[in-house]
């Protein structure tokens, strides 16, 4: 069982106990512990469940890469699942709550799948659960789900904040490990901007844990004093808690920070998005397990964290801990076990010569050292009691049973590559240290073609500390053009060549190898693997996601290069040549929220208002979204209907005058000597010869000849044009216009600029506007002084406007545009002038009704995209006269011109029912797909109040050829839905009323 | 080919799962085929299984530059409907959502199809309309959707927040036999029934170059040596323009990057899959219990399967608008797929130019829901030489002739 040391600790301060609940049994630990550390001092190693068996785990790592101690943390709202209980730190109160388990982590049912564990290898649930066909989604399905997954959602809404910010730096250096440190510290005293970051909470990395002096001072003392020198300098920032994530195109790099940890306070996580001139990757190496039966039980841990918990939380992961190890640096781990009065019964050295330097020391020791020897398996069940010792190379027989409650394993050490890896950078196979090192040859390059990242330190394959600052001095030296010079002196230590292994014993049987895990949360074993390239799955791609081998949380941190050995022994071919999977962003797993950011609630594509918002809201409109906007779709009185309240403002509008904010529409303006011949490109009509003072309606199509846009272009002056466009294609037609301006047509002199936000736009409609606008004075707006299709300029009640005479109701209509400052204003001016005259304001659905009674079309209801000018019936404003315009050649083709295309047409039900907008008109025949055949359909479909009947808009195939026809329009239930074709103006058809 | 099942699996865990055999055999290259298929994703492993099983076509050979079904196959979201609205999508695409839901039993190898129902979200007035408009079509086209309410959303997805603030959910287009399958199944699932046809499915051998003789395909050059074949389809996605150029001709192709991630895994908290084009974003989540999401492509052309990272803060931003209890959720993966768009967003299953060569690509963003389909139209154009109803209006010369099948009018990007 694990034990806190009397003494000792280098991280926690014992004067600072700290409360905590696990599965709601109160504990106590220490200021500066991880949670797991807590845990572990508390004895408690049993800490999760695996993923696919459900086995009882412990932590088997101290950092980011732990696989099995996953756990939530806090309740309610501000829960978070899957929590690494490694690199939680430990605050008083805080509560954990094993995962993946029922009732409760001890007695988990789940761990009744282990015993089914021979039939369900890799893979099996391709080879199954295939009958009867009905069974997967109402039996099987359902109960994988169910024992799937690992932690609980949270419910509700996320309380906490967020926040994202940009910086800017020539150097990141990704890791403050001695390495890093360095790396930094020669980026700062060349004057670069440095940004370095780390992931955890404190400095230094692995070598403070060693001890082993660096530049004369105490590893510590060391760290302290970079920290010291880097802190006071001006183009320095430090980041502890942030982990770098993400390294993308072009120096594009991604950190997390944990601001809302260690006591800290504001935004739970903080992202950085860097633009880098240089990262160095630092972020050190991973130890690997060794795989060998058993390897997974609570007790067996990584040798390099076992020393971990040993310095830095003073916690032992048992009384008695074997060894095992590939490589020398586990005998660190058994020496400083043996150190702290920790015994240690073995330390199994699978290489037959045995180790270096440090396995003489550790024999020096004491210690029973055996040499060409490993594990061939442990014994216990929730925890360890033993282990069996056994030749390497033997098959596990016979062997010798060792008492034991902890196992400390070390298979070498893979560079944290990722980083490097995820833009690009090439991967190297160095056979002697039994690695995948980053390869300088193929670094990441940025825009410049140019190397834009350098791996140094441990994630150069440089495991020690010597020879990894030697690389962080050389490496940094060459990337920024300093001198030569000699990195910080430390002592050395010659290690002798580790040795990676398949699995343990080389020749153990199936049963062994059906223990024997590689991936520790999925619970994927070297028999798995085998499985895998027995049944072709050689790729190591395939094997990955047939095995699912490094798909869990720690994303084969641990687990990948254990599981290539085994992939490259099975398929008979050296490791190099199965290569590794692609390593993608994130490093780590980052809260979803922290990428999200401040964007959320009222900020997550903030409303836009027009000036006259707060008057629609107070009189309780109904909005519509449009766009980012939110218009006044009506504005019901207490106790009506909405539905009532449109058709009084459409009575209003028809009988006397009514007002629209139609401050949302785009108002573009476009200017310069070529303005006139650049609108004739844009619009299908001609617009160069609109003689000053008038407006005409335009229509736009894109390259293919369907219709994006139409408004009313208004001439303001010879070089000068203010194009209105729809609500939601303003942004998007400017852009195009701009598009169209820089890439096309470069030379031509035309500005554009787009004005929406800087009027507001009021529609004066019906027969009273007139006098409604006279009423307000200072304007002569009189049928002979501003006819239809005119504007002009001048001062109503006093306010500089602009008044457009053009109509989208078919009503007498002005649209008077001022300054947005000036929209409420007038607005008030003119509901208090109008009282009299029964002034209504109206909403969107009134607009919508109005126009399409008159037989306007809306773009985005009588158009989708595949919809032309002829087929709206709208040939006639196509300029014959032009060379060309956008769409013209598109407009050409000959499914464009097809005499069987729908066309716009109105529709009225035989029954003066209003038709569902969309319904299809069907005929009885088939397709050869089996379709019913269609001829058209209903694009806009409204009860007219001024008709008192339904009236609706559609395309139909000929269908200006066939007026009085009448089409079948299946319907829900069975039911068929006449109606008949007709002329598409509903109201008005001469136009008198509009030009009244 | 060693059948699956329950009871073969009992038999095998006696003896430690030594019997199994491959799935597919590692195929060297033979000199010639009655027919050759470039890609081995979904789509060129589809298209031969049916020129076999449909047409009797089993001289074939698949040839994969990389491992088998590692392009858009092993990329995409998963997310299998037909709820189109023109005749032609909807014809194709619930040809392949009804091939899909026998298809473990057609191959005998667990493809995990979970017919646990599509939405997409309605969430401005228009989109409604859209949507309403597209279950009127599906209900000619003989595809089962409906328009739902709020009420019906909420109850079928807990966790999604209904009332907005930003974009309250109006409703939604339901198909409530679409849903998910595992996608690398689906490519080993073909591949295994193709390999038992006696086919040769060769992989790590790229395509150098196509040799045309008097107009028509002679063979293809490839890095593991000539292969004669008079009958040639190419049907690899986002490689296709590289390929066409091959043989000398272009095609209406734009490759771009269209990204997705995976949260870690969370226990079941939703049981169907969630499409919000207002915001662009989708959602399912996994039998593993990963919340899979899908947003936007980039909007430049590029080979490179890294995409740009503003399109993940965005999805993710409005995924956690629609669905809160995401922000606390961690993302575990994300990655890139080249996906090849057409100017009408509806894919091409086409002859070429070229005389024996046929091209099946432009599936865009949407290619693994219509792998089947896709597969059955294409092993009938390559048999025959001419389409069948379901390629018919698909052919590549459609662009010229202004007839485009656009699916981009109903929804918005995903598709």
């Amino acid at each position: 069982m694990s034990f806190r040391l009397g003494h000792g600790g280098r991280l926690i301060d014992r004067a600072r106990p700290l409360g905590f609940s696990f599965d709601g049994r109160r504990m106590t630990g220490f200021a500066g512990d991880t949670l797991a550390a807590a845990l572990l001092g508390a004895g408690e190693t049993l800490m999760g469940r695996s993923f696919k068996y459900h086995r009882p785990r412990g932590a088997v790592a101290a950092g980011v890469e732990e696989p099995n101690a996953l756990m939530g943390i806090g309740s309610g709202p501000q829960a978070e699942p899957n929590a690494r209980a490694t690199v939680v730190e430990l605050a008083e109160g805080l509560e954990a709550t094993s995962q993946n388990r029922w009732p409760n982590l001890a007695l988990d049912i789940g761990q009744l799948t282990g015993l089914g564990a021979r039939l369900m290898p890799a893979g099996f649930y391709y080879k199954t659960f295939i009958h009867p066909r009905a069974a997967w989604k109402h039996v099987f399905e359902p109960v994988i789900r169910r024992a799937a997954g690992l932690g609980r959602a949270p419910r509700g809404p996320d309380p906490d904040r967020y926040e994202q910010l940009y910086a800017f730096a020539d150097v990141v250096v990704a890791g403050g490990g001695v390495a890093g440190l360095h790396a930094a510290r020669l980026a700062a005293e060349a004057g670069r901007r440095v940004i370095v970051f780390e992931q955890a909470a404190h400095w230094g990395g692995r070598a403070p844990v060693e001890g082993e002096p660096v530049g004369g001072l105490p590893a510590d003392a060391w760290v302290a004093a970079q920290l010291a020198d880097l802190a006071a300098r001006p183009n320095v920032t430090l980041r502890a808690r942030a982990t770098v994530f993400g390294l993308h195109d072009h120096g594009y790099l991604l950190a997390e920070e944990r601001c809302g940890e260690g006591g800290g306070t504001g935004p739970r996580r903080r992202l950085w998005r860097v633009r880098a001139g240089l990262t160095v990757v630092a972020c050190g190496a991973f130890e690997r397990p060794l795989p060998f039966a058993g390897n997974d039980r609570p007790g067996v841990m990584l040798a390099a964290a076992v020393r971990d918990y040993l310095v830095n939380w003073a916690v032992a992961p048992g009384r008695a801990v074997a060894v095992v190890t590939g490589c020398d640096d586990a005998y660190r781990t058994a020496m400083a076990l043996a150190g702290a009065g920790v015994r240690v019964p073995v330390v199994a050295d699978l290489r037959p010569g045995g180790g270096g330097a440090l396995a003489a020391r550790a024999r020096a020791m004491g210690l029973r050292v055996a040499d060409g020897a490993c594990i061939a398996r442990v014994l216990g069940g929730r925890s360890v009691t033993g282990v069996v010792l056994a030749p390497a190379d033997g098959d596990g027989s016979g062997g010798e049973e060792i008492a034991c409650d902890a196992v400390a394993m070390s298979g070498g050490w893979s560079p944290a590559v990722h980083l490097w890896s995820q833009p690009g950078g090439g991967l190297a196979w160095d056979a002697d240290r039994g690695l995948f090192r980053p390869d300088p040859a193929r670094a990441p390059t940025g825009a410049d073609g140019r190397p834009m990242a350098v791996a140094v330190g441990a994630a150069a394959g440089e495991l020690a500390l010597d020879a990894a600052l030697a690389d962080a001095d050389r490496a940094l030296r060459a990337v920024l053009g300093l001198p030569a010079g000699a990195p910080p002196v430390t002592a050395a230590t010659a290690e002798a060549p580790p040795r990676t292994a398949a699995m343990l014993p080389a020749r153990a049987g199936h049963r062994l190898r059906a223990k024997a895990f590689l991936d520790f949360q999925n619970d994927v074993k070297v028999s798995d693997i085998e499985l895998a390239a027995r049944e072709g799955y050689v790729s190591v791609e395939h094997a990955k996601r047939y095995t699912t081998l490094g798909m869990a949380t720690d994303q084969g941190k641990l687990s990948n290069v254990a599981g290539i050995a085994v992939l490259a022994e099975a398929r008979g071919t050296p490791v190099p040549e199965v290569g590794t999977t692609t390593f993608r962003p994130p490093f780590v797993p980052v809260t979803i929220g922290g990428l999200a950011g401040e964007a959320s609630g009222p900020l997550f594509q903030p409303v836009r208002m027009t000036p006259l918002h707060g008057w629609h809201a107070a009189r309780g409109a109904v909005w519509e979204p449009v766009g980012l906007w939110r218009r006044a779709y009506a504005y019901p009185a207490t106790g009506e209907r909405t539905a009532d309240a449109v058709a009084r403002e459409v009575l209003a509008v028809r009988g006397r005058v009514g007002l629209l904010d139609a401050s949302t529409l785009g108002k573009i303006l476009v200017r310069g000597p070529d303005a006139g011949r650049f609108l004739d490109m844009l619009y299908v009509g001609m617009m160069s010869t609109l003689p000053v003072g008038r407006c005409r309606y335009g229509v736009m199509c894109n390259e293919q000849g369907f219709v994006t846009d139409d408004g009313v272009v208004a001439r303001l002056g010879s070089e000068t044009f203010l194009c209105h466009t729809t609500t939601g294609g303003a942004d998007r037609i400017h852009g195009w216009m701009e598009e169209w301006l820089q890439t096309e047509w470069w030379d031509w002199k035309v500005w554009t600029l787009n004005l929406t936000e800087q009027f507001a736009q009021i529609a004066v409609a019906g027969p009273k506007a007139r006098v409604l606008l006279e009423r307000l004075g200072g304007m002569d707006v009189s049928r002979e002084a501003q006819p239809f299709m005119r504007w002009a300029e001048g001062r109503l009640s006093g306010i500089a406007a602009r008044v457009f005479r053009i109509s989208f109701s078919g009503e007498l209509s002005f649209e008077i545009a001022v300054a947005a400052s000036d929209g409420p204003a007038l607005w008030e001016r003119l509901m208090a002038e109008g009282a009299d005259l029964g002034v209504t304001p109206y909403g969107t659905e009134a607009m919508h009704v109005l126009r399409a009674e008159k037989g306007y079309i809306i773009v985005g209801d009588e158009t989708d995209g595949t919809v032309t000018p002829r087929d709206l019936g709208l040939e006639r404003m196509i300029a014959s006269g032009k060379a060309d315009f956008i769409g013209r050649r598109g407009m050409e083709r000959a499914h464009l011109v097809d005499p069987g295309r729908w066309r716009l047409v109105g529709l009225a039900a035989e029954d003066g029912a209003v038709l569902p907008e969309g319904a299809y008109a069907a005929t009885d025949a088939r397709n050869a797909n089996g379709q019913r055949v269609t001829e058209g359909r209903v694009t806009s479909s409204y009860f007219s109040p001024t008709l008192k009947c339904g009236i609706a808009l559609g395309l139909v195939r000929r269908g200006p050829e066939r007026m009085g026809e009448v089409l079948a329009f299946p319907a829900a239930g069975g039911r068929v839905l006449k109606a008949r074709i007709v002329e598409p103006v509903f109201h008005d058809k001469d136009g008198a009323r509009l030009n009244g | 080919m060693r059948r699956y099942s329950v009871f073969a699996l009992a038999r095998e865990a006696l003896r430690g799962h030594t019997g199994w055999g491959r799935a597919w055999g590692a195929a060297a290259p033979r000199a010639a085929y009655d027919a050759v298929i470039v890609g081995a994703g979904g789509h060129g492993l589809a298209t031969a299984y049916y020129l076999g099983r449909n047409h009797g076509i089993r001289n074939v050979a698949v040839l994969e530059k990389g491992w088998l079904g590692g392009g858009n196959t092993g990329r995409n979201t998963t997310i299998i409907r037909s709820n189109y609205l023109q005749d032609a999508s909807a014809a194709i695409y619930e040809k392949a959502r009804s091939l899909y839901e026998t298809l473990s039993q057609e191959l005998n190898f667990n493809v995990m199809f979970s017919p646990r129902g599509v939405m997409m979200l309605a969430q401005t007035e228009h989109e409604v309309k859209g949507y309403r408009r597209t279950a009127m079509a599906n209900a000619l086209q003989g595809v089962a959707t409906e328009f739902i309410g709020p009420d019906r959303v909420k109850a079928l997805v807990p966790i999604i927040r209904i009332d907005g603030p930003r974009y309250p959910v109006l409703g939604a287009l339901w198909q409530p036999r679409g849903g998910t399958a595992r996608h690398d199944a689906v490519a080993w699932g073909y591949a295994r029934a193709c390999a038992a046809m006696g086919m040769d499915i060769v992989e790590n051998c790229a395509v150098t170059g196509i040799r045309v003789e008097n107009g028509a395909v002679a063979g293809v050059e490839t890095t593991r040596g000539p292969i004669a074949t008079r009958r040639l389809g190419l049907v690899v996605a986002g490689h296709s323009s590289v390929l066409a150029a091959m043989a000398g001709f272009r095609l209406p192709i734009e490759s771009l990057c269209l990204q997705a991630l995976v949260s870690e895994p969370v226990k079941p908290c939703m049981d169907v899959v969630v499409m919000a084009n207002t915001v662009h974003g989708y959602m399912s989540q996994s039998d593993k219990g990963e919340m899979v999401i899908g947003g936007g492509t980039d909007g430049f052309n590029n080979y490179s399967q890294r995409g740009s990272w503003h399109h993940i803060e965005e999805t993710l931003r409005a995924l956690c608008e629609t669905f809160p209890v995401l922000s606390r959720l961690k993302m575990l993966r994300q990655w890139g797929g080249i996906v090849d768009m057409t100017g009408d967003r509806s894919p091409i299953i086409s002859r070429a130019p070229v005389g024996g060569v046929f091209v099946n690509c432009g599936w865009g963003t949407g290619g693994f829901k219509a792998i089947p389909g896709s597969g059955w139209a294409m092993a009938e154009l390559m048999a025959r030489g001419e389409p069948g109803p379901l390629a018919a209006e698909f052919d590549m010369f459609r662009f010229r002739e202004g007839r485009f099948i656009d699916e981009s009018v109903a929804a918005g990007v995903a598709h």
